[in-house]
């Protein structure tokens, strides 16, 4: 299964690189997003350096999600009618697409999160736990959007999509704030938030890959 | 692939699609070494077949077997790998370069490099091969889908309107392709409206007619 995980995975990071959607598209919007917030509820720097990380997170969750959801409900029947002929197992292509907008949402979160340590003047005393609350929130949203979009392009499918993705991102994004939140601060309590996120990690995983196969039999 | 036994085996299938009949009690039997042409008007039903027998589309009713396995049931899957199809859209990815969309079906099924290239070379598109698939004409795009099928040998292959877009010195790559799969013991099922060309490679014509083969 690992070689077609590998080249799913590698066609959409390749498609991705040419395209450029993240790059040029979701990216620089949102950097925007962050730079407009402090606009609309004032420049007090105590009150952003305060809110920075929930911030932050949100426009990850938003943007992130977003991308993904959209990569995966775009692809035409023609791309579907392929991956079934060539025999792609339906678990190898969520977790090679879920892989894929991992690589990509951790890009994203890195260049965001300079933007925002940037803008609110956050201090992160505690740094080395974000190599992994970053990958561990990159790969949640990767799985919640890749699932997502594959509901999202059954038929009708579009309209579950933000019930799924709320209760599914909650407490991914309690996770991470407050994982972030105290990394900033003391670096205490940061193991409970990041093993809250490792099990939801975990719970989409085993979710996606047993539905891979019956939500591909539904197009 | 060897056997020359049956490679499909259609009876009583019925395909409903919003209300319509597309396929109405339909029997069809195709054996291994065949190479049959399938004819009939536009809206009979002949794509609509095409995607049973490569199991796309699940009937509304009877029984359908490909290679020894019912398409209806759960082990379908297993055969996704051993059917071929080239429809009317190319099914190629536009950012990727020609090779690239080869080299990902190469990657998936487990195929050799020299496999490969071999493929690009019999459909004549060694020389293009690194320009993308959104730069090049529809012609090459299905170039590239035959180079595929001719990469993959599948035991069964459905080619949809093979000619079209193909000018004179590629044409003979759908009877290269369908006599290949034939000779390894596998069939092929040509779909056209074009009964001149297509007769010259097929062994046996059928024609679907209200949704029914005659």
């Amino acid at each position: 299964m690992w070689p077609q995980i590998r080249a799913v995975a590698g066609r959409d990071l390749l498609r991705e690189r040419r395209r450029g959607e993240v790059t040029w598209v979701t990216l620089p919007f949102g950097a925007i997003a962050l730079l407009l917030i402090p606009l609309a509820i004032g420049t007090d720097a105590p009150t952003l350096r305060r809110i920075g990380a929930g911030l932050y997170w949100i426009v990850v969750l938003l943007f992130g999600v977003l991308v993904t959801v959209r990569r995966t409900a775009a692809e035409g029947p023609a791309d579907r009618d392929l991956a079934h002929r060539l025999g792609i197992d339906p678990a190898a292509s969520f977790s090679g697409r879920a892989l894929a907008n991992t690589s990509m949402l951790l890009v994203f979160q890195l260049v965001v999160g300079v933007v925002a340590v940037a803008l609110y003047d956050l201090e992160i005393s505690h740094w080395p736990w974000l190599i992994v609350v970053l990958p561990a929130a990159a790969a949640g949203l990767g799985m919640l959007g890749t699932l997502a979009g594959s509901i999202a392009a059954g038929q009708g499918g579009a309209n579950l999509v933000p019930f799924l993705v709320a209760p599914l991102a909650v407490p991914l994004l309690l996770g991470a704030t407050q994982a972030l939140d105290a990394g900033l601060r003391s670096g205490g309590g940061i193991l409970s938030w990041v093993l809250l996120m490792v099990l939801v990690d975990v719970l989409l995983a085993i979710v996606g890959v047993l539905t891979a196969r019956p939500l591909q039999e539904t197009l | 692939m060897t056997d020359q036994g049956a490679i499909a085996t259609l009876s009583g299938v019925a395909v409903r699609m919003g209300g319509t009949a597309i396929l109405r009690d339909l029997d069809f039997a195709l054996d291994g070494g065949e190479v049959v042409g399938l004819f009939g008007g536009n809206g009979a039903g002949k794509t609509t077949l095409l995607r049973v027998l490569a199991t796309l589309l699940r009937p509304s009713a009877g029984h359908v077997d490909v290679l020894g396995i019912d398409v209806t049931g759960d082990d379908r899957n297993l055969l996704r790998g051993r059917i071929g199809l080239i429809g009317h859209t190319p099914a190629l990815y536009p950012e990727l370069t020609l090779r690239e969309n080869l080299q990902f079906a190469a990657d998936v099924r487990g195929v050799s490099p020299s496999a490969m290239h071999d493929a690009l070379g019999a459909v004549g598109l060694g020389a293009v091969a690194d320009r993308r698939a959104s730069a090049c004409s529809y012609g090459m795009q299905r170039r590239t889908e035959f180079a595929r099928e001719l990469m993959l040998e599948p035991d069964l292959i459905l080619l949809d309107e093979p000619h079209s877009a193909l000018d004179s010195s590629a044409a003979d790559l759908v009877g290269h392709l369908a006599d290949g799969v034939a000779a390894r013991g596998g069939a092929a099922v040509l779909v056209s409206h074009d009964r001149e060309r297509v007769e010259k490679v097929v062994g046996r014509t059928v024609e679907l007619i209200g949704g029914k083969l005659r």
